[in-house]
Protein backbone atom coordinates (compact mmCIF):
# COMPACT_ATOMS: atom_id res chain seq x y z
CA UNK A 1 0.00 0.00 0.00
CA UNK A 2 1.21 3.72 -0.59
CA UNK A 3 0.60 6.69 0.94
CA UNK A 4 1.00 10.21 -0.23
CA UNK A 5 1.59 13.21 1.55
CA UNK A 6 2.88 16.57 1.35
CA UNK A 7 5.36 18.29 3.68
CA UNK A 8 6.09 22.10 4.25
CA UNK A 9 10.00 22.14 2.59
CA UNK A 10 12.58 23.23 5.01
CA UNK A 11 15.57 22.04 2.75
CA UNK A 12 14.34 20.91 -0.91
CA UNK A 13 16.11 18.06 -2.48
CA UNK A 14 14.53 14.16 -3.41
CA UNK A 15 15.82 11.03 -1.58
CA UNK A 16 14.53 7.68 -0.95
CA UNK A 17 15.30 5.07 2.07
CA UNK A 18 13.54 2.81 4.56
CA UNK A 19 11.34 5.50 7.06
CA UNK A 20 12.72 5.01 10.63
CA UNK A 21 10.38 7.01 13.07
CA UNK A 22 12.56 7.09 16.11
CA UNK A 23 10.42 5.93 19.13
CA UNK A 24 11.27 9.09 21.18
CA UNK A 25 13.56 12.33 21.07
CA UNK A 26 16.85 12.38 20.56
CA UNK A 27 20.08 14.67 21.37
CA UNK A 28 22.25 13.77 18.33
CA UNK A 29 25.27 14.92 20.86
CA UNK A 30 26.13 12.26 23.25
CA UNK A 31 22.80 9.89 21.23
CA UNK A 32 24.48 9.52 17.73
CA UNK A 33 27.77 7.81 16.97
CA UNK A 34 29.38 10.96 14.89
CA UNK A 35 31.35 7.71 12.83
CA UNK A 36 29.09 5.70 12.26
CA UNK A 37 25.41 7.21 12.57
CA UNK A 38 24.36 4.33 15.92
CA UNK A 39 22.38 5.41 17.91
CA UNK A 40 24.37 5.36 21.38
CA UNK A 41 22.31 6.40 24.31
CA UNK A 42 21.68 2.88 25.96
CA UNK A 43 18.43 4.40 28.12
CA UNK A 44 16.79 5.69 24.17
CA UNK A 45 14.18 2.59 22.79
CA UNK A 46 15.74 2.58 19.56
CA UNK A 47 19.53 2.07 21.00
CA UNK A 48 21.84 0.49 18.62
CA UNK A 49 19.68 0.91 15.40
CA UNK A 50 21.71 3.72 13.04
CA UNK A 51 20.09 6.47 11.20
CA UNK A 52 22.37 6.61 8.28
CA UNK A 53 20.84 5.76 5.15
CA UNK A 54 17.23 6.19 6.55
CA UNK A 55 14.41 8.68 6.07
CA UNK A 56 14.51 9.98 9.46
CA UNK A 57 11.36 11.20 11.22
CA UNK A 58 11.79 12.56 14.98
CA UNK A 59 9.14 15.33 16.56
CA UNK A 60 11.93 17.07 17.78
CA UNK A 61 15.16 17.67 18.57
CA UNK A 62 16.31 17.89 22.77
CA UNK A 63 19.40 18.06 24.35
CA UNK A 64 22.70 19.67 23.39
CA UNK A 65 23.50 22.09 20.63
CA UNK A 66 26.33 20.21 19.52
CA UNK A 67 24.33 17.88 18.05
CA UNK A 68 24.43 20.21 14.76
CA UNK A 69 28.32 19.24 14.57
CA UNK A 70 27.04 15.59 15.08
CA UNK A 71 24.93 16.00 11.81
CA UNK A 72 27.80 18.23 9.67
CA UNK A 73 29.77 14.99 10.39
CA UNK A 74 27.55 12.03 9.45
CA UNK A 75 26.27 13.72 6.47
CA UNK A 76 30.43 14.97 5.33
CA UNK A 77 30.93 11.28 5.80
CA UNK A 78 28.23 9.79 3.58
CA UNK A 79 26.65 8.55 6.99
CA UNK A 80 23.71 10.81 7.07
CA UNK A 81 19.33 10.08 7.06
CA UNK A 82 18.96 10.17 3.40
CA UNK A 83 16.38 13.01 4.66
CA UNK A 84 15.12 14.77 7.59
CA UNK A 85 11.33 14.09 8.33
CA UNK A 86 10.63 16.71 11.47
CA UNK A 87 7.55 17.21 13.71
CA UNK A 88 8.69 20.85 14.67
CA UNK A 89 11.37 23.15 12.62
CA UNK A 90 15.08 23.45 14.12
CA UNK A 91 18.09 25.67 13.36
CA UNK A 92 20.56 22.62 15.06
CA UNK A 93 20.25 19.73 12.66
CA UNK A 94 18.92 21.65 9.68
CA UNK A 95 21.32 24.20 9.89
CA UNK A 96 24.01 21.72 9.50
CA UNK A 97 22.63 20.92 6.10
CA UNK A 98 22.47 24.54 5.41
CA UNK A 99 26.51 24.51 5.83
CA UNK A 100 27.22 21.13 4.28
CA UNK A 101 25.66 22.91 1.22
CA UNK A 102 27.97 26.31 2.15
CA UNK A 103 31.06 24.02 2.14
CA UNK A 104 30.02 21.88 -0.92
CA UNK A 105 29.82 18.51 1.51
CA UNK A 106 26.09 17.54 -0.06
CA UNK A 107 22.67 18.44 0.97
CA UNK A 108 19.66 16.16 2.23
CA UNK A 109 15.78 16.91 1.80
CA UNK A 110 14.67 18.44 4.96
CA UNK A 111 10.96 18.50 5.27
CA UNK A 112 8.42 19.67 8.26
CA UNK A 113 5.44 17.40 8.58
CA UNK A 114 3.29 15.90 11.96
CA UNK A 115 5.55 12.98 12.86
CA UNK A 116 1.66 11.06 13.78
CA UNK A 117 0.51 11.34 10.36
CA UNK A 118 3.49 9.29 8.98
CA UNK A 119 3.01 5.24 8.88
CA UNK A 120 5.19 3.36 11.16
CA UNK A 121 7.74 2.14 9.03
CA UNK A 122 7.85 1.49 5.10
CA UNK A 123 10.07 2.83 2.44
CA UNK A 124 9.94 6.89 1.35
CA UNK A 125 10.28 8.30 -1.29
CA UNK A 126 10.72 11.97 -1.18
CA UNK A 127 10.58 14.71 -4.19
CA UNK A 128 11.54 17.69 -4.62
CA UNK A 129 8.42 20.26 -3.06
CA UNK A 130 7.69 18.15 -0.30
CA UNK A 131 5.74 15.16 -2.11
CA UNK A 132 6.49 12.21 0.44
CA UNK A 133 4.93 8.42 -0.45
CA UNK A 134 5.58 5.61 1.77
CA UNK A 135 4.81 2.03 0.33
CA UNK A 136 4.10 0.18 3.26
CA UNK B 1 12.24 36.54 6.09
CA UNK B 2 13.46 40.12 5.47
CA UNK B 3 16.95 41.23 5.47
CA UNK B 4 17.79 44.78 5.91
CA UNK B 5 19.73 46.73 2.59
CA UNK B 6 23.36 45.84 4.72
CA UNK B 7 22.90 42.67 5.82
CA UNK B 8 22.09 42.03 2.37
CA UNK B 9 25.18 43.25 0.90
CA UNK B 10 26.91 41.47 2.91
CA UNK B 11 25.02 38.55 2.28
CA UNK B 12 26.52 39.30 -1.24
CA UNK B 13 30.05 39.36 -0.52
CA UNK B 14 30.48 43.47 0.41
CA UNK B 15 32.62 42.35 3.77
CA UNK B 16 34.44 39.86 1.77
CA UNK B 17 33.50 35.89 1.63
CA UNK B 18 33.81 35.18 5.37
CA UNK B 19 30.83 37.88 6.16
CA UNK B 20 28.94 36.93 3.41
CA UNK B 21 29.33 33.20 4.65
CA UNK B 22 28.02 33.88 8.06
CA UNK B 23 25.86 35.97 7.01
CA UNK B 24 23.83 33.21 4.87
CA UNK B 25 23.81 30.98 7.31
CA UNK B 26 22.08 32.92 10.27
CA UNK B 27 19.56 34.36 7.45
CA UNK B 28 18.87 30.53 6.92
CA UNK B 29 18.59 29.54 10.47
CA UNK B 30 16.22 32.35 10.53
CA UNK B 31 14.31 31.27 7.51
CA UNK B 32 14.27 27.96 9.08
CA UNK B 33 12.92 29.44 12.26
CA UNK B 34 10.04 31.75 10.58
CA UNK B 35 11.74 34.84 11.88
CA UNK B 36 10.80 37.84 10.09
CA UNK B 37 14.22 39.48 10.31
CA UNK B 38 17.46 39.38 12.28
CA UNK B 39 18.48 41.41 15.29
CA UNK B 40 21.79 42.67 16.29
CA UNK B 41 23.27 40.79 19.46
CA UNK B 42 25.24 42.17 21.82
CA UNK B 43 27.46 39.31 22.52
CA UNK B 44 28.10 35.30 21.59
CA UNK B 45 29.20 32.27 23.90
CA UNK B 46 30.18 29.61 20.95
CA UNK B 47 30.21 25.89 21.73
CA UNK B 48 31.61 24.97 18.15
CA UNK B 49 35.39 24.57 19.65
CA UNK B 50 34.64 21.00 20.16
CA UNK B 51 35.87 18.57 17.99
CA UNK B 52 33.63 16.33 16.95
CA UNK B 53 35.41 15.80 13.50
CA UNK B 54 37.52 17.12 10.41
CA UNK B 55 34.27 18.64 9.44
CA UNK B 56 33.72 21.34 11.92
CA UNK B 57 37.38 22.08 11.67
CA UNK B 58 37.51 22.34 7.49
CA UNK B 59 34.79 24.97 8.17
CA UNK B 60 36.41 27.30 10.77
CA UNK B 61 39.48 27.04 8.44
CA UNK B 62 37.94 28.05 5.80
CA UNK B 63 36.26 30.83 7.52
CA UNK B 64 39.97 31.90 9.04
CA UNK B 65 41.45 31.54 5.43
CA UNK B 66 38.89 34.08 4.19
CA UNK B 67 39.70 36.74 6.97
CA UNK B 68 36.67 36.09 8.93
CA UNK B 69 36.42 37.91 12.29
CA UNK B 70 34.11 38.28 15.51
CA UNK B 71 32.70 41.47 15.20
CA UNK B 72 30.81 41.17 19.18
CA UNK B 73 33.06 40.20 22.32
CA UNK B 74 32.28 36.46 21.68
CA UNK B 75 33.24 33.44 24.98
CA UNK B 76 34.59 30.27 24.06
CA UNK B 77 32.96 27.15 25.45
CA UNK B 78 35.42 23.99 25.99
CA UNK B 79 37.33 22.17 23.53
CA UNK B 80 38.43 18.73 23.39
CA UNK B 81 41.62 19.05 24.79
CA UNK B 82 43.10 20.42 28.55
CA UNK B 83 45.67 22.70 26.90
CA UNK B 84 47.25 23.25 30.38
CA UNK B 85 47.36 19.48 31.29
CA UNK B 86 47.79 18.17 28.00
CA UNK B 87 48.59 14.46 29.28
CA UNK B 88 45.01 14.59 30.82
CA UNK B 89 43.13 13.67 27.27
CA UNK B 90 43.78 10.33 25.59
CA UNK B 91 44.02 10.41 21.84
CA UNK B 92 45.51 9.93 18.74
CA UNK B 93 47.76 12.60 16.68
CA UNK B 94 45.00 12.88 14.63
CA UNK B 95 42.92 13.76 16.81
CA UNK B 96 44.84 16.13 18.98
CA UNK B 97 46.03 18.54 16.16
CA UNK B 98 42.45 18.66 15.03
CA UNK B 99 40.78 19.33 18.34
CA UNK B 100 43.69 22.10 19.00
CA UNK B 101 43.58 23.14 15.51
CA UNK B 102 39.99 23.58 15.86
CA UNK B 103 40.17 25.86 19.38
CA UNK B 104 42.73 27.93 17.57
CA UNK B 105 40.71 28.55 14.61
CA UNK B 106 37.81 30.23 17.08
CA UNK B 107 41.09 32.46 18.74
CA UNK B 108 42.40 33.54 15.22
CA UNK B 109 38.58 34.84 14.32
CA UNK B 110 39.09 36.65 17.34
CA UNK B 111 37.07 34.48 20.16
CA UNK B 112 38.40 34.88 23.76
CA UNK B 113 40.50 31.81 25.29
CA UNK B 114 38.01 30.98 27.76
CA UNK B 115 37.44 27.44 26.97
CA UNK B 116 34.20 27.20 29.68
CA UNK B 117 30.52 25.83 29.72
CA UNK B 118 29.91 28.78 32.78
CA UNK B 119 30.95 32.05 30.81
CA UNK B 120 28.58 33.40 33.08
CA UNK B 121 30.54 32.63 35.84
CA UNK B 122 33.78 34.07 33.94
CA UNK B 123 32.57 37.59 33.63
CA UNK B 124 30.63 37.13 30.47
CA UNK B 125 27.34 38.62 32.25
CA UNK B 126 24.49 40.13 29.68
CA UNK B 127 22.19 42.10 31.12
CA UNK B 128 18.53 41.81 31.38
CA UNK B 129 16.58 42.17 28.17
CA UNK B 130 19.78 42.39 26.19
CA UNK B 131 19.68 40.29 23.15
CA UNK B 132 22.38 37.72 22.40
CA UNK B 133 23.61 34.58 20.66
CA UNK B 134 24.73 31.81 22.39
CA UNK B 135 25.41 27.83 22.61
CA UNK B 136 25.82 25.09 24.90
CA UNK B 137 22.46 24.43 26.12
CA UNK B 138 23.18 24.86 30.19
CA UNK B 139 24.70 28.50 29.36
CA UNK B 140 21.34 29.43 26.78
CA UNK B 141 18.87 28.33 30.22
CA UNK B 142 21.02 30.52 32.38
CA UNK B 143 21.65 33.47 30.62
CA UNK B 144 17.82 33.62 29.46
CA UNK B 145 16.36 32.19 33.22
CA UNK B 146 18.97 34.26 35.49
CA UNK B 147 20.38 37.01 33.70
CA UNK B 148 16.80 37.89 31.69
CA UNK B 149 19.04 38.01 28.50
CA UNK B 150 17.52 36.78 25.41
CA UNK B 151 19.10 33.96 23.18
CA UNK B 152 17.63 31.27 21.75
CA UNK B 153 19.58 27.93 21.59
CA UNK B 154 22.07 28.35 19.01
CA UNK B 155 23.98 25.47 17.56
CA UNK B 156 27.39 24.69 16.46
CA UNK B 157 28.05 27.13 13.29
CA UNK B 158 25.25 29.56 14.36
CA UNK B 159 27.00 30.34 16.72
CA UNK B 160 30.06 31.51 15.37
CA UNK B 161 28.17 32.89 12.21
CA UNK B 162 26.65 35.26 15.18
CA UNK B 163 29.66 36.36 16.16
CA UNK B 164 30.95 37.31 12.65
CA UNK B 165 27.59 38.69 11.43
CA UNK B 166 26.69 40.17 14.51
CA UNK B 167 23.19 38.92 14.33
CA UNK B 168 20.62 36.35 15.51
CA UNK B 169 16.95 35.56 14.08
CA UNK B 170 14.51 37.58 15.69
CA UNK B 171 12.36 34.65 17.21
CA UNK B 172 11.63 32.71 19.74
CA UNK B 173 13.04 34.14 23.16
CA UNK B 174 13.75 37.60 21.58
CA UNK B 175 10.35 37.59 21.43
CA UNK B 176 8.30 38.89 24.72
CA UNK B 177 5.52 36.72 23.86
CA UNK B 178 7.63 33.47 24.35
CA UNK B 179 9.14 34.22 27.53
CA UNK B 180 6.19 34.20 29.42
CA UNK B 181 5.57 30.55 31.64
CA UNK B 182 3.08 28.57 30.17
CA UNK B 183 3.06 26.01 33.54
CA UNK B 184 3.00 26.53 36.79
CA UNK B 185 5.42 23.97 39.17
CA UNK B 186 4.18 23.80 42.85
CA UNK B 187 7.16 22.97 45.55
CA UNK B 188 4.92 23.82 48.56
CA UNK B 189 4.88 20.20 49.60
CA UNK B 190 8.48 19.20 49.75
CA UNK B 191 10.39 20.23 52.99
CA UNK B 192 12.31 23.43 53.40
CA UNK B 193 15.55 20.91 54.10
CA UNK B 194 15.55 19.27 50.64
CA UNK B 195 14.92 22.90 49.11
CA UNK B 196 17.85 23.74 51.07
CA UNK B 197 20.02 21.08 49.87
CA UNK B 198 22.48 21.54 46.67
CA UNK B 199 21.63 18.49 45.62
CA UNK B 200 18.05 18.80 44.71
CA UNK B 201 18.43 21.54 42.40
CA UNK B 202 20.33 19.41 39.61
CA UNK B 203 17.58 16.79 40.40
CA UNK B 204 14.87 19.71 39.71
CA UNK B 205 16.57 20.46 36.85
CA UNK B 206 16.50 16.96 35.12
CA UNK B 207 13.38 16.72 36.09
CA UNK B 208 11.45 20.11 34.56
CA UNK B 209 13.32 19.01 31.45
CA UNK B 210 11.74 15.51 31.49
CA UNK B 211 8.15 16.75 31.90
CA UNK B 212 8.04 20.03 30.04
CA UNK B 213 10.34 19.16 26.66
CA UNK B 214 11.15 22.94 26.03
CA UNK B 215 7.91 24.65 27.53
CA UNK B 216 8.82 27.65 29.86
CA UNK B 217 7.79 26.89 33.46
CA UNK B 218 7.67 28.89 36.48
CA UNK B 219 8.49 27.17 39.60
CA UNK B 220 7.06 28.41 42.83
CA UNK B 221 7.76 27.82 46.41
CA UNK B 222 11.73 27.76 46.36
CA UNK B 223 14.05 30.03 48.78
CA UNK B 224 14.23 33.46 47.64
CA UNK B 225 17.87 33.75 47.12
CA UNK B 226 19.29 30.90 45.68
CA UNK B 227 23.30 30.86 44.52
CA UNK B 228 24.45 31.12 41.09
CA UNK B 229 25.73 27.64 41.76
CA UNK B 230 21.95 25.92 42.52
CA UNK B 231 21.16 27.76 39.56
CA UNK B 232 23.24 26.85 37.14
CA UNK B 233 22.54 23.50 38.05
CA UNK B 234 18.72 23.54 37.61
CA UNK B 235 19.97 25.39 34.31
CA UNK B 236 22.00 22.41 33.52
CA UNK B 237 19.99 19.45 34.13
CA UNK B 238 16.97 21.34 32.60
CA UNK B 239 18.35 21.72 29.50
CA UNK B 240 20.33 17.85 29.48
CA UNK B 241 16.85 16.12 29.67
CA UNK B 242 15.16 18.52 27.91
CA UNK B 243 15.14 21.31 25.60
CA UNK B 244 14.58 24.24 28.16
CA UNK B 245 15.89 26.96 26.92
CA UNK B 246 14.32 29.27 29.75
CA UNK B 247 12.68 28.59 32.96
CA UNK B 248 11.71 31.18 36.10
CA UNK B 249 11.57 31.04 39.44
CA UNK B 250 9.07 32.95 41.18
CA UNK B 251 10.92 35.69 43.48
CA UNK B 252 14.35 34.74 42.17
CA UNK B 253 14.58 34.84 38.51
CA UNK B 254 14.59 38.72 37.20
CA UNK B 255 11.31 37.82 34.60
CA UNK B 256 9.14 36.53 37.55
CA UNK B 257 8.72 39.09 40.66
CA UNK B 258 5.83 36.75 40.91
CA UNK B 259 3.95 33.85 39.23
CA UNK B 260 1.34 36.00 37.73
CA UNK B 261 4.18 38.08 36.25
CA UNK B 262 5.93 35.34 34.76
CA UNK B 263 2.44 33.93 33.00
CA UNK B 264 1.91 37.57 31.42
CA UNK B 265 -0.98 37.45 33.04
CA UNK B 266 -2.58 34.82 30.96
CA UNK B 267 -3.33 31.52 32.70
CA UNK B 268 -0.84 28.71 32.55
CA UNK B 269 -1.72 25.84 30.48
CA UNK B 270 -0.55 23.11 32.85
CA UNK B 271 -0.26 23.11 36.78
CA UNK B 272 1.69 20.94 38.32
CA UNK B 273 2.32 20.01 42.54
CA UNK B 274 5.88 18.59 43.01
CA UNK B 275 6.11 15.71 45.12
CA UNK B 276 8.89 14.33 47.29
CA UNK B 277 8.26 11.18 45.61
CA UNK B 278 7.96 12.78 41.91
CA UNK B 279 11.62 14.16 43.10
CA UNK B 280 13.28 10.70 44.42
CA UNK B 281 11.92 9.16 40.87
CA UNK B 282 13.86 11.86 38.87
CA UNK B 283 16.91 11.13 40.93
CA UNK B 284 16.97 7.95 40.58
CA UNK B 285 16.46 8.13 36.95
CA UNK B 286 19.93 9.77 36.83
CA UNK B 287 21.90 6.75 37.77
CA UNK B 288 22.25 3.56 35.80
CA UNK B 289 23.16 1.43 38.83
CA UNK B 290 22.53 1.17 42.59
CA UNK B 291 24.35 0.31 45.05
CA UNK B 292 27.90 -0.47 43.81
CA UNK B 293 32.09 -0.35 43.84
CA UNK B 294 32.70 2.81 41.95
CA UNK B 295 36.03 3.38 39.78
CA UNK B 296 35.67 7.26 39.40
CA UNK B 297 34.03 10.15 40.56
CA UNK B 298 33.28 13.47 38.52
CA UNK B 299 32.28 16.68 39.30
CA UNK B 300 32.33 19.91 37.42
CA UNK B 301 29.34 19.65 35.06
CA UNK B 302 28.85 22.74 34.02
CA UNK B 303 32.21 23.86 34.94
CA UNK B 304 32.78 24.00 39.09
CA UNK B 305 33.20 27.30 40.73
CA UNK B 306 35.26 28.96 43.19
CA UNK B 307 32.46 28.93 45.54
CA UNK B 308 32.12 24.82 44.44
CA UNK B 309 35.56 24.61 45.34
CA UNK B 310 35.40 26.05 48.91
CA UNK B 311 33.03 23.68 49.46
CA UNK B 312 34.67 20.43 47.96
CA UNK B 313 37.71 21.91 50.02
CA UNK B 314 36.27 21.76 53.21
CA UNK B 315 34.55 18.60 52.49
CA UNK B 316 37.79 16.59 51.36
CA UNK B 317 39.99 18.07 54.51
CA UNK B 318 42.01 15.22 55.47
CA UNK B 319 40.45 12.59 53.10
CA UNK B 320 42.54 10.93 50.78
CA UNK B 321 40.57 9.22 47.66
CA UNK B 322 40.77 6.12 47.05
CA UNK B 323 40.14 6.54 43.41
CA UNK B 324 40.32 9.20 40.84
CA UNK B 325 38.38 12.07 41.62
CA UNK B 326 38.18 14.74 38.33
CA UNK B 327 37.11 18.52 38.88
CA UNK B 328 36.36 19.93 35.72
CA UNK B 329 36.72 23.54 35.65
CA UNK B 330 37.83 26.74 33.82
CA UNK B 331 41.21 27.98 33.62
CA UNK B 332 39.96 31.52 35.53
CA UNK B 333 39.39 29.60 38.27
CA UNK B 334 41.86 27.30 38.44
CA UNK B 335 44.04 30.62 38.04
CA UNK B 336 42.46 32.03 41.46
CA UNK B 337 42.55 28.78 43.27
CA UNK B 338 46.46 28.55 41.92
CA UNK B 339 46.75 32.16 43.60
CA UNK B 340 45.40 31.05 46.82
CA UNK B 341 47.00 28.16 47.80
CA UNK B 342 43.96 25.96 47.78
CA UNK B 343 45.16 23.82 44.49
CA UNK B 344 47.81 22.33 46.27
CA UNK B 345 45.56 21.24 49.48
CA UNK B 346 42.99 19.53 46.92
CA UNK B 347 45.50 17.84 44.89
CA UNK B 348 46.91 16.59 48.35
CA UNK B 349 43.35 15.00 48.79
CA UNK B 350 43.23 13.43 45.45
CA UNK B 351 41.53 16.26 43.10
CA UNK B 352 42.44 15.95 39.31
CA UNK B 353 42.08 19.18 37.56
CA UNK B 354 40.76 19.01 34.40
CA UNK B 355 40.37 22.49 32.74
CA UNK B 356 39.21 23.69 29.17
CA UNK B 357 36.92 20.80 28.52
CA UNK B 358 35.15 17.57 30.35
CA UNK B 359 35.50 14.26 31.13
CA UNK B 360 31.81 13.89 29.46
CA UNK B 361 33.49 15.06 25.97
CA UNK B 362 36.66 13.94 26.08
CA UNK B 363 39.02 10.90 26.53
CA UNK B 364 39.75 11.71 30.07
CA UNK B 365 38.26 8.45 32.60
CA UNK B 366 40.02 5.31 32.72
CA UNK B 367 39.96 3.34 29.92
CA UNK B 368 39.19 0.24 31.85
CA UNK B 369 35.70 2.17 32.79
CA UNK B 370 33.06 1.08 35.24
CA UNK B 371 31.13 3.09 37.41
CA UNK B 372 31.04 6.82 37.95
CA UNK B 373 29.71 9.07 40.84
CA UNK B 374 28.83 12.49 40.01
CA UNK B 375 27.05 15.36 41.74
CA UNK B 376 25.98 16.67 38.07
CA UNK B 377 22.67 15.61 36.18
CA UNK B 378 24.45 16.67 33.47
CA UNK B 379 27.52 14.43 33.90
CA UNK B 380 24.49 11.46 34.74
CA UNK B 381 22.59 12.04 31.67
CA UNK B 382 25.53 11.79 29.15
CA UNK B 383 27.79 9.85 31.05
CA UNK B 384 26.88 6.28 30.04
CA UNK B 385 26.74 7.05 25.64
CA UNK B 386 29.45 9.62 26.01
CA UNK B 387 32.13 7.50 27.93
CA UNK B 388 30.78 3.96 28.51
CA UNK B 389 30.47 3.97 32.18
CA UNK B 390 27.69 3.83 34.76
CA UNK B 391 26.77 6.58 36.38
CA UNK B 392 25.62 7.08 40.19
CA UNK B 393 24.05 10.68 41.07
CA UNK B 394 24.74 11.95 44.59
CA UNK B 395 25.24 14.88 46.63
CA UNK B 396 28.84 16.33 46.58
CA UNK B 397 29.33 14.97 50.41
CA UNK B 398 28.05 11.85 48.88
CA UNK B 399 30.76 12.36 45.83
CA UNK B 400 33.83 12.92 48.62
CA UNK B 401 32.81 10.16 51.09
CA UNK B 402 32.26 7.33 48.07
CA UNK B 403 35.42 8.33 46.67
CA UNK B 404 37.44 7.76 50.00
CA UNK B 405 35.93 4.20 50.00
CA UNK B 406 35.60 3.30 46.88
CA UNK B 407 31.95 2.68 46.85
CA UNK B 408 28.85 4.24 47.14
CA UNK B 409 27.84 5.86 50.20
CA UNK B 410 24.63 8.00 50.28
CA UNK B 411 22.58 10.15 52.75
CA UNK B 412 19.47 9.20 52.62
CA UNK B 413 17.83 10.66 54.66
CA UNK B 414 17.41 14.47 52.46
CA UNK B 415 15.52 13.01 49.65
CA UNK B 416 12.69 11.75 52.73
Amino acid sequence: MAVTLTGEVLIDGTAEGPLFRLAKPISFWGGVDPTSGRITDPRHPDYDACVAGTVLALSETIGSSSSSAVMLELIAAGLAPRALLLGRPDAILTLSVVVAREMKFGSIPVLRVPVETLPDSGYAYIREGGKMTFET
Amino acid sequence: MELSAHERAVAEGAEGEASAMAMRIVAEAGRLLGAPSLIEIASVHVDGCLYHGDSGVNFIEHLVSEDGRVCVPTTLNVGALDLLHPERVRGDSHFRDMARRLMDGHLALGCTQSFTCTPYQAGHRPGLGEHVAWGESNAVAFANSVLGARTNRCGDFLDICAGISGRAPFCGLHLDENRRARAVVRTDSLSSSLKDTDAFYPVLGAWLGATFGETVAVIDGLPRVLSDDRLKAVAAGAASTGAIGLFHIAGVTPEAPTIEAACGGVAPEAEISLTADMIRQARNRLSTVDDHCIDAVAVGSPHFSRAEFDALASLSRGQRFTIPFYACTGRDVLAALEADGKRTALEAAGVIFVVDTCVVVAPILPEAGGVLMTNSAKFAHYGPANTGFDVVYGSLSDCVASASEGRVVRDETVWR
